[in-house]
């Protein structure tokens, strides 16, 4: 177990690599229960948070979800979340936000700070009170499925898609799970949000139905593989979407947000330096903080990296001057004193089979 | 019970040393270390025929989750590296104490090995 953002996460339970291949080839579990969870209510909650993120609030449909940013106002990276639209049977609406785990505080102060200018909305922090786990895996759905005593089962999300659902954990008890099609593994799953009092049988129950305890190593190791950034290495209050390569995830048409007009002008301006994935073609494994060297000189810094079990090196996301982004291009990767060659590769480095 | 046998000698920094036959040393890290580093995916090791000092960097070891220096913990020439552990690093993990053995050194002064631990010795400063 270590220390993470105030939570005590287990790293690994049988080994980072057959935790890995079991998500990449069955079904994996995570405890992410660390993470903020927010639900945001009232009246104008749709509008108060349209100013606040990336991509479109006003026509996220009911039972859909999105991923972007909030960003500060001179368009840096305050958290990057995903926000789901559910409607009740009373015909009420919900909004929920899933943030990281480090940033729950700064994301809180920020909303109360500019939900002053909305009237009746208010942020209820449900982050104590429930679970979230997620599922991963080509037969995670399979395996959700089996736990659900109704129709329609959870499979019927599409991807993005997310619905309450019950969910049959342990001793005949039955619990609702939120349950989004969504994840950070680049294989299909869901994540299931539940009362927390359900938490550990909701946990025996999938392991139960074959799905392997992962912890935060193959965590790291399975987004890093689909090229998915994790804020606090690969972007931050200093980084820009933009920056971060992540421009598909900002909807510039949907009208005014926080930190729009930064990146307006940063993308009139242009970029000096852009985050790139690198592949090794010689032996080690980049790290956070390695320089990235071109013909001798620093052009770069690696946020993160790690040994792919997939590809069988090492592989990383790191910033470098924006002369330098071309895929395949070759460069040195300064490993704790040894010059390493690597090259640009385009992110992600693993993409799922499509399923038949 | 320990994972450590008797008929090796061990370092602080996670070591092991087995005096063969011939007076060579044959030289690997020990299950615990393995153990603590998790999945090695990659191994630095000294060229054969390099001359090594007792307690100096002789190379490194990587795992998923870190990297850490590999030290001698005998003096010598270093006569063999194991080949098969730079391909396969995995073999650390399956047999530390086996397949997994890094270096062998023609050691210049074999009285050395009496200052290293004994695995009782190991166990007690590890359990601390």
């Amino acid at each position: 177990m270590v220390p993470f953002a105030g939570w005590d996460m287990p790293v690994q339970y049988q080994g980072v690599i057959a935790e890995v291949k079991a998500v990449r080839g069955d079904a994996g579990i995570f405890d992410v229960s660390h993470m903020g969870r927010l639900s945001i209510h009232g009246a104008g909650a749709a509008s108060f948070m349209d100013s606040l993120v990336t991509f479109s609030v006003m026509t996220l449909a009911t039972g859909r979800a999105r991923y972007g940013f909030m960003l500060s106002d001179n368009g840096g990276i305050l958290d990057d979340v995903i926000l789901y639209h559910t409607q009740f049977e009373d015909g009420s609406d919900m909004l929920r936000l899933v943030c990281n785990a480090g940033n729950r505080d700064a994301v809180k102060a920020w909303m109360a700070q500019q939900s002053q200018a909305f009237r009746g909305v208010t942020v209820i922090d449900h982050t104590a009170d429930t679970v979230l786990v997620a599922v991963q895996g080509p037969r995670a759905l399979d395996i959700v499925d089996g736990l659900c005593p109704d129709e329609p089962k959870p499979s019927a999300l599409r991807p993005f898609g997310a619905a309450p659902f019950p969910l049959t954990v342990g001793d005949g008890a039955v619990a609702e799970g939120f349950i989004g099609r969504t994840g950070y593994t680049g294989e299909d799953g869901v994540e299931i949000a539940m009362e927390a009092a359900y938490g550990g049988r909701l946990w025996e129950a999938l392991a139960a139905a074959g799905a392997t305890p992962c912890g935060l190593g193959a965590r790291d190791v399975l987004r890093l593989e689909a090229g998915l950034r994790l804020h606090g290495s690969d972007m931050d209050l200093t980084t820009t979407p933009l920056e971060a390569s992540l421009e598909r995830f900002v909807n510039m048409d949907k009208g005014i947000f926080h930190g729009r007009d930064a990146l307006e002008l940063q993308d009139e301006d242009g970029l000096r330096r852009k985050l790139v994935g690198f592949r090794m073609l010689g032996g080690g494994v980049p790290r956070h903080g390695c320089d990235v060297l071109y013909e001798g000189e620093t052009i770069g810094e690696i946020t993160s990296g790690t040994y792919s079990p997939i590809l069988d090196t090492g592989i990383a996301m790191g910033y470098v001057s924006a002369e330098h982004t071309a895929p395949g291009q070759r460069v040195h990767i300064d490993l704790r004193g040894r010059l390493v060659e690597a090259e640009v590769a385009e992110l992600p480095f693993y993409r799922r089979p499509k399923s038949q | 019970m320990t994972e450590h046998p008797r008929e090796l000698r061990y370092t602080i920094e996670h070591e092991w040393v087995r005096v063969e036959d011939d007076g060579t040393a044959t030289i690997g890290v020990t299950f615990f270390a393995q153990d603590q580093l998790g999945d090695v995916v990659y191994v630095v090791l000294p060229a054969v025929g390099s001359t090594v000092q007792k307690d100096s960097k002789m190379g490194e070891i990587e795992s998923v989750k870190s990297v850490s220096d590999l030290f001698v913990p005998v003096s010598g020439e270093v006569i063999e590296t194991n080949q098969d552990v730079i391909d396969h690093p995995e073999r650390v993990n399956e047999d530390p104490h086996g397949a997994g053995w890094m270096v062998r050194v023609r050691m210049s002064d074999p009285s050395e090995v009496d200052g290293l631990l004994t695995n009782e010795q190991y166990d007690s400063a590890i359990a601390t």
